[in-house]
């Protein structure tokens, strides 16, 4: 047995050893990609000199490292151009252009299946209808990608990084834009998503559907259709990521449907129509996050239990909270309300009368979307003081018992 | 010069003039009287075309006047209230009232008739209501117009002023002015008009010299023949 | 008419009245500066308050003035001058001082904290347009209420229940029919109501710069194409300014059938 993994080692270390540099360039004897991958061995190194190569399908059937210095690859709209099939391969260094369109299959500048140890990195895709397709792979890098579409439409888009029954991948540091969703997970786990900025996209920025354990962090989010949306799926850590100017009829920052047991902390919410729209999620945690200048900071709706809103900022938002359904033991407490007139008498930094966030004309334009020109009236202002002292058709029980007389969270991520 | 032909007037179901016909072709000094609600502030008013007549029609030099304006260049008009705006100094309301018009005389010499040199500076609001009328008197003798309406020009004015206004009005009479007063002080009427116009409930009931007022009514004085003239009227 | 503005706007601004309003945008400014030392957290706050107030004001002292002035309109009357000179001169003697006020009472706090230099300039700007617009519009409907009425009690009283009319009263029915009839299609119709107020039209202006992210939650399409483009603050200037010309040309024609 242990000769036997001695032996695996020594066939390894000679292979890495042996491993060649295969160099393609136009006036090379391998004029093309293809030819440098039929030609190579498992662990070989192919290094792609300047120019533009018009290849398609390019098959990648052994652990390989591909690497393009200065290239640009054009598919000519005939169809994907890497695909890969086997485990440990790199591809790094390449513009991807022009992969064309269909309906009745996914085309991508890069798609992978199957495989285990990957490293997609420093590509530029542009006019791609899919850019990095991961199907049933795992433990990979996407890093450092530029994905530009130009998406016109949700049916005919595809998504910037799109993974599909996979797990233990990283994502970092891409910049993705005119697609139909940013990145995309569909059951996808024990995966994370860092320091990216997806911007732009037709639907979402990030989506995620039954994948379970993943986080994001330090990701921005900007004028997309929808920030993020977290569809059907527990255990996501959201942290300290920038939900900006998501505008529009259906827009929100951050979406939640059906989601348990998850952790929203240090993100801040701008500008967006809904800040975060909750529907069917149960045992999440609402911290240190920073609501500005959004239409609605949080609307709730119903079937959410056990939510909790600690230490957040709601600051110039239209409305802080529009609130449908039972109390279901969610709770706010201790955060900061730019709206909040109270005082603080003993100065412990908590005002001394309760905050409640649920204003009767948010209520008013729950049930009637039209009422929405009478925002700012006087006579709004009226009923809304009214129905704040003594409240009759808002939930009486939502409210901040220990409101936040200062900001909480001094922002960091302000640009 | 004034030519009044059928001028009708309503407020409500009040006729404030009733088919007035009135017409002044010489100079000279006339008194309109009547008692409170006779229509002859109406008539003023229509005259300097601030009310407007229902029918009728006013001629001042032949050129009809209503529906006009530029013809008031030739009235000089005094109001019986001087309420001025009361944040304005003397005078820029002086200046005020000039900017209006052309044929301005003699304003330095109605300043020191009426001894104003020290109130020029000072606020409207500020002043007496003696001297609030003798701004409104130099208002009106500044003005150098064939015809001068003055409405009420004894109110509140001491003794030696209304001696000085009394000289105005003689002086510029002597201009060959027409000169339209209305006045509750018979002494004042009597002592200065040439001919009476007398109204009651919009009609004239009486047109000429005190003296043929005094013959027709058989009184010894004007105050007396007014009084018959209200008690007996269809005398 | 620029010697009619020129003497009702010295005779104005010298008025107490013109003081206490010109302290109290000037003290207000001061104070909201302070507290928040944040320009465009107090330009908000001033866009409620002054939606309010610049009508109320501007109402009250226009048929303060019209009432206080008549015996000097009456030796205007007298004076070679046409009616429409003076009336038009009065009224634009009167909504200036007003605006003169606002303007120069906010201007001098806001410059004091580097508006200059500050991004919300534009803001500012519009601010105080709305603000004159609005005096301009309610001066000229009080001076019709007043030319209507010669009975002072009844005009004020007429003139306090305008403001509290297009203020709150307007809005609360507004309110209960969106609601009553939520299962029709409102979208035009709200539109509709609202330019027919002018507070309520400047409340959209200023809606439109502070809660677009709210309106554009909305899913009409009236709404969208209203709140979505510059087209909605074009025209609900355009309409502004339709309600300052209406009632003034209303001064007009009706003080040429009254009578003094």
């Amino acid at each position: 047995m242990k000769k036997y993994i001695l032996f695996l080692f020594y066939i390894g270390s000679t292979n890495a050893l042996m491993s060649e540099e295969i160099i393609v360039c136009k006036t090379c004897d391998i004029a093309s990609i293809k030819h440098a991958v039929k030609t190579a061995q498992s662990g070989d190194t192919i290094t792609v000199k300047e120019g533009i190569y018009n290849e398609t399908e390019i098959v990648i059937d052994k652990p390989l490292t591909v690497m393009g210095q200065n290239v640009i690859i054009d598919a000519g709209f005939n169809g994907g151009i890497f695909e890969i099939i086997a485990d440990s391969v790199s591809i790094s260094g390449f513009t991807l252009n022009n992969t064309g369109m269909s309906y009745t299959k996914d085309i991508a500048a890069v798609y992978c299946y199957r495989i285990n140890n990957f490293k997609f990195e420093n590509l530029i895709i542009n006019k791609s209808q899919f850019a990095i397709l991961v199907h049933k792979s795992k433990n990979g890098i996407i890093r450092k990608n530029t994905i530009v579409g130009n998406a016109e439409t949700e049916a005919g888009g595809g998504n910037g990084i799109h993974l599909w029954h996979s797990n233990n991948i990283e994502i970092a540091d891409n910049t993705i834009t005119g697609m139909r969703d940013g990145i995309y997970f569909e059951f996808v786990d024990n995966s994370v998503i860092l320091n990216n900025r997806s911007a732009e996209n037709l639907r979402y920025g990030l989506h995620f559907m039954f994948s379970n354990y993943n986080t994001y962090q330090n990701n921005s989010f900007e004028n997309n259709g929808a920030g993020v949306a977290v569809m059907f799926s527990k255990f996501i850590t959201m942290e300290n990521n920038l939900f900006k100017h998501n505008w529009g009829t259906a827009a929100y920052g951050l979406l939640l449907k059906e989601i348990y047991d998850g952790e929203i902390s240090g993100n801040q919410f701008i500008q967006n129509t809904t800040g975060i729209n909750v529907e069917g999620s149960t045992r999440i945690n609402y911290h240190n996050n920073t609501f500005d200048n959004n239409g609605w900071g949080v609307k709730i709706a119903g079937g959410c239990y056990d939510n909790n809103f600690t230490l957040n900022d709601f600051i110039n938002n239209s409305f802080d909270v529009s609130y449908y359904g039972g109390m279901n033991n969610n709770t706010f407490y201790q955060n900061y309300w730019s709206e909040y007139a109270g005082y603080d008498l003993n100065y412990d930094g908590f005002g001394d009368i309760t905050y409640r966030p649920v204003k009767l004309f948010s209520y008013v334009v729950g049930k009637t979307p039209e009422a929405i020109i009478l925002m700012r009236s006087l006579f709004v202002d009226i009923i809304n003081f009214s129905e704040k002292v003594t409240p009759v058709f808002t939930p009486d029980q939502i409210q901040d018992d220990t409101p936040v007389i200062d900001i909480i969270n001094k922002s960091e991520l302000n640009d | 010069m004034i030519d009044i032909k059928d001028l009708q007037k309503r407020f409500g179901k009040l006729k404030a003039l009733d088919s007035i016909n009135v017409s002044i072709q010489n100079d000279g000094i006339f008194a309109v009287l009547g008692p409170n609600g006779s229509g002859k502030t109406t008539l003023i008013k229509c005259i300097l075309g601030m009310v407007i007549p229902d029918a009728g029609s006013i001629r001042i030099n032949d050129q009809e006047i209503l529906g006009q304006w530029a013809y008031r260049e030739k009235i000089s008009y005094m109001p019986q209230i001087a309420n001025f705006p009361p944040n304005l100094k003397v005078f820029e309301l002086i200046r005020m009232i000039k900017s209006f018009r052309t044929g301005i005389t003699n304003v330095d010499e109605l300043i020191a008739l009426f001894q104003l040199e020290a109130s020029l500076e000072k606020k409207i609001s500020h002043l007496s209501g003696g001297t609030k009328q003798k701004v409104n008197i130099l208002l009106t003798f500044m003005i150098d117009a064939p015809l001068i309406i003055l409405d009420e020009p004894t109110t509140g004015l001491d003794p030696v002023a209304l001696m000085k206004l009394k000289q105005l009005i003689l002086d510029e009479k002597k201009r060959g002015k027409i000169i339209l007063i209305t006045s509750h002080s018979m002494a004042f009427v009597n002592a200065i008009s040439d001919d009476i116009v007398f109204l009651l409930e919009g009609k004239i009931y009486f047109r000429g010299s005190i003296t043929e007022l005094k013959e027709k009514t058989k009184q010894p004085d004007l105050e007396q023949a007014i009084v018959k003239l209200l008690t007996s009227p269809h005398a | 008419m620029l010697k009619i503005l020129k003497y009702s706007f010295i005779d104005l601004i010298r008025s107490h009245w013109s003081y206490v309003y010109f302290l109290f945008y000037l003290i207000l400014g001061f104070v909201l500066l302070f507290i928040n030392n944040d320009l465009s957290k107090a330009i908000i706050t001033l866009m409620n308050i002054i939606i309010v107030l610049t009508p109320l004001i501007g109402t009250l002292l226009g048929v303060m003035y019209y009432y206080h002035s008549r015996e000097f309109t009456e030796l205007l009357l007298a004076q070679p001058l046409k009616r429409s000179t003076i009336f038009f001169g009065q009224y634009l003697g009167l909504s200036i001082s007003l605006t003169f006020s606002l303007v120069v009472g906010l201007g001098i706090p806001f410059l004091a904290y580097g508006l200059i230099q500050s991004t919300v300039i534009f803001n500012f700007i519009s601010l105080l347009l709305i603000g004159s617009l609005l005096s301009f519009i309610f001066t000229a409907l009080a001076l019709n209420i007043a030319i209507a009425n010669d009975d002072r009690i009844k005009g004020f009283g007429y003139s306090i229940l305008l403001w509290l009319f297009m203020a709150v009263i307007y809005d609360g029915l507004f309110l209960v029919s969106l609601v009553s009839f939520s299962d029709y299609p409102l979208e035009k119709f709200a539109l509709g109501v609202t330019v027919f107020n002018p507070i309520d039209l400047s409340r959209i202006y200023i809606v439109l710069k502070l809660d677009i992210a709210a309106l554009l939650g909305y899913t009409g399409a009236v709404f969208n194409s209203f709140f979505g483009t510059s087209y909605g603050k074009i025209l609900s200037f355009l309409l502004l300014v339709l309600w300052v010309i209406i009632p003034s040309i209303r001064i007009i024609t009706s003080s040429n059938k009254k009578d003094f």
